[in-house]
């Protein structure tokens, strides 16, 4: 089990319930009772941290090396129906995104998404969820797919920007993701979009116009990584704690400015600490979001999509 | 007292340290050095030579109104919008305030914020034009930017025109966070409106054109074009030196590598923009 740092006296806790167990098993004593006390205050010790995280912890949660990323949701949702489909047909196929169709419950929708990986090999495998051109690109064929055949897209957002190197220059990144925005608000299908990770920047935005925008509750989504914009800002790394105060990225925050559209509730701990579970409660939302938005015409809905993001930005007048 | 002595050679103004991006201001004064060919020149014949290096052709980089100069018929264009300024709706400090950094910044460029939006005519075509204001905290995309940008759009909607965007920015604008990023998606939602009144949409990359602002409007022409040696990119070239470690190759991010990779219709120098412009115009009207 990995701890955050914050997560410390839990961690202590279980130490303790491990050595309970080990006494039980060695002395014949019945620890039962301690064994019951101990798991209680696990859950509440829990309880207390996770009621009360800062935007930087769950920045941390959102990072979680054990925290599911996009494939195992899709696999989960789809029951395992899901076929993935690879390439942009023009350059190459971007490991950084991932999609094609599946079925929730029996009805056809296309999943995209950007994939990290679970070890070091992936991690470099999926460029640690930083897709290039041709991945937003990939996406947008996918998006096109799915319109024509009016199934409806279901994105998930999880990257820590968009990938930053000389190719992802050449072959145009700034053009690639601009292309995709501007083409979402054409899509006459329904776009679910969902957040299940770290939701940096326009490498995010890329794939994520949608008529409902959910985040998962220990999620971040902002313009700059809190790391990124301590260097900037701050010029040094050091203050990334404070630059994730300042930028109002949590879930929380993004629903009180009105820039998304509902929160889900994770387990207690975090995604990673029950999976199933996650993706149960994942599934049922986005059921829901697609049933309700199927019931609008698509040109009404794009009306609404486009309205929706025309209004977001406070000034002064 | 050894102290007081040393007083001769020791700086007692500060503010010497000029930020990088101040360097490549135009001062005012009577002599201009080219940065890039070292040539030095009057400034008055920098001006009349429209800031442009008379013997390396290196185009300075010059504020808004010199543009509509330029451009507009009779040097006459009435701005729309101008009382839109930026709130502070996250409240964000870092080193500075936000609110503190935007009134500075008023001060100092007598701008509102980073983006103009005027309308005029340029040979005689009718047009609706947003130009950024890169002095204006590095013409950064904030929520101002945004909605001057959905005005302009409207109003070509309204009376049929055709858009142009003299962009110039390093991007968006971190102090208003995710409320900037969503700018990407506002504008880019308002050229599909353009686009589907089919009113054409040029986008002219200056120097700098780099981020969120190419990540949205800056590459979405229906033709996009630029001035020669602009630098125009996704991520800024200090960001992909760092994570690449290594020196980025002469000319990268320049508009001529980005005619060569596809991305720009063509180059213009700056003189014959008007021209330019007004034979795309009249191509689009015909």
């Amino acid at each position: 089990m990995i701890l955050l740092d914050f997560e410390e006296p839990i961690g202590k806790l279980q130490e303790q319930l491990e050595k309970a167990r080990q006494i039980g098993a060695e002395t014949g004593l019945n620890m039962d009772r301690t064994i019951k006390e101990i798991e209680k205050k696990v859950i509440e010790k829990r309880k207390e941290i996770y009621s009360n995280l800062s935007p930087w912890q769950r920045v941390q949660v959102s990072r979680h090396p054990k925290r599911p990323y996009t494939l195992r949701y899709i696999n989960a949702i789809t029951d395992g129906d899901f076929i993935e489909m690879h390439g942009d047909r023009n350059f190459k196929d971007d490991k950084a995104m991932v999609g094609g169709f599946g079925t929730i419950d029996g009805e056809t929708v296309m999943f995209i998404g950007q994939q990290k990986g679970i070890n070091t090999k992936m991690r470099q495998y999926r460029n640690f969820g930083m897709a290039n051109p041709e991945g937003y690109r990939k996406a947008l064929r996918l998006m096109k797919l799915a319109e024509k055949f009016n199934k409806p897209i279901v994105t998930f957002l999880d990257t820590p920007g968009a990938a930053c190197g000389l190719e992802a220059e050449e072959r145009g990144q700034g053009e690639a993701i601009a292309r995709n925005i501007y083409e979402m608000f054409g899509l006459r299908v329904p776009i679910v979009t969902v957040i299940i990770g770290e939701g940096a920047s326009g490498g995010a935005l890329g794939i994520g116009v949608g008529d409902r925008v959910l985040m998962l509750e220990n999620t971040w989504y902002s313009v700059i990584s809190p790391e990124s914009c301590s260097t900037i800002l701050w010029r040094s790394r050091e203050h990334k704690v404070r630059a994730a105060d300042a930028l109002k990225l949590t879930a929380e925050n993004m629903y009180d400015i009105q820039l998304i559209d509902k929160i889900i509730k994770e387990p207690l701990g975090g995604a990673h600490i029950n999976p199933t579970e996650m993706y149960k409660i994942t599934k049922a939302e986005i059921k829901t979001q697609i049933k309700k938005l199927k019931q609008i015409s698509p040109e009404k809905r794009i009306e609404q999509r486009m309205k929706k993001y025309i209004n977001m930005g406070i000034y002064n007048e | 007292m050894a102290e007081e002595n040393t007083g001769w050679f020791s700086r007692i103004e500060k503010g010497i340290n000029t930020e990088t991006k101040n360097k490549k201001d135009i001062k005012e004064g009577i002599w201009y050095k080219c940065p890039k060919c070292k040539k030095i020149i009057l400034t008055q014949e920098h001006d009349i030579n429209l800031n442009v290096c008379n013997k390396c052709g290196y185009h300075a980089r010059v504020p808004a109104v010199k543009y509509f100069k330029l451009l507009f018929d009779n040097n006459k264009y009435k701005e729309i919008n101008h009382h839109i300024s930026s709130a502070d709706p996250l409240g964000f400090v870092d080193r500075k305030k936000y609110s503190a950094r935007l009134w500075a910044s008023e001060k100092k460029t007598g701008l509102k914020d980073a983006i103009t939006t005027v309308i005029g005519n340029i040979g005689g075509h009718k047009i609706v034009m947003a130009a950024m204001n890169f002095e204006f905290i590095g013409g950064s995309m904030g929520a101002v930017v945004g909605e001057k940008f959905a005005r302009a759009v409207d109003y070509c909607l309204k009376y049929k025109l055709p858009y142009i965007v003299l962009s110039k920015s390093g991007g968006a604008r971190m102090m208003e966070a995710a409320i900037s990023l969503m700018q990407l998606a506002k504008t880019s939602a308002k050229l599909n409106q353009l686009s589907k009144a089919k009113l054409p949409y040029i986008s002219l990359c200056l120097d700098p054109t780099t981020g969120g602002t190419t990540a949205s409007f800056a590459m979405l022409g229906d033709i996009n074009i630029s001035e020669p040696g602009a630098l125009i990119g996704f991520a800024g070239p200090r960001v992909i030196k760092d994570t690449i470690g290594k020196n980025l190759p002469e000319g990268f991010q320049s508009a001529e590598f980005l005619l060569e990779h596809g991305f720009l219709d063509y180059i213009v120098e700056r003189k014959d923009l008007k021209q330019k412009i007004t034979q795309q115009l009249r191509m689009f009207a015909n």
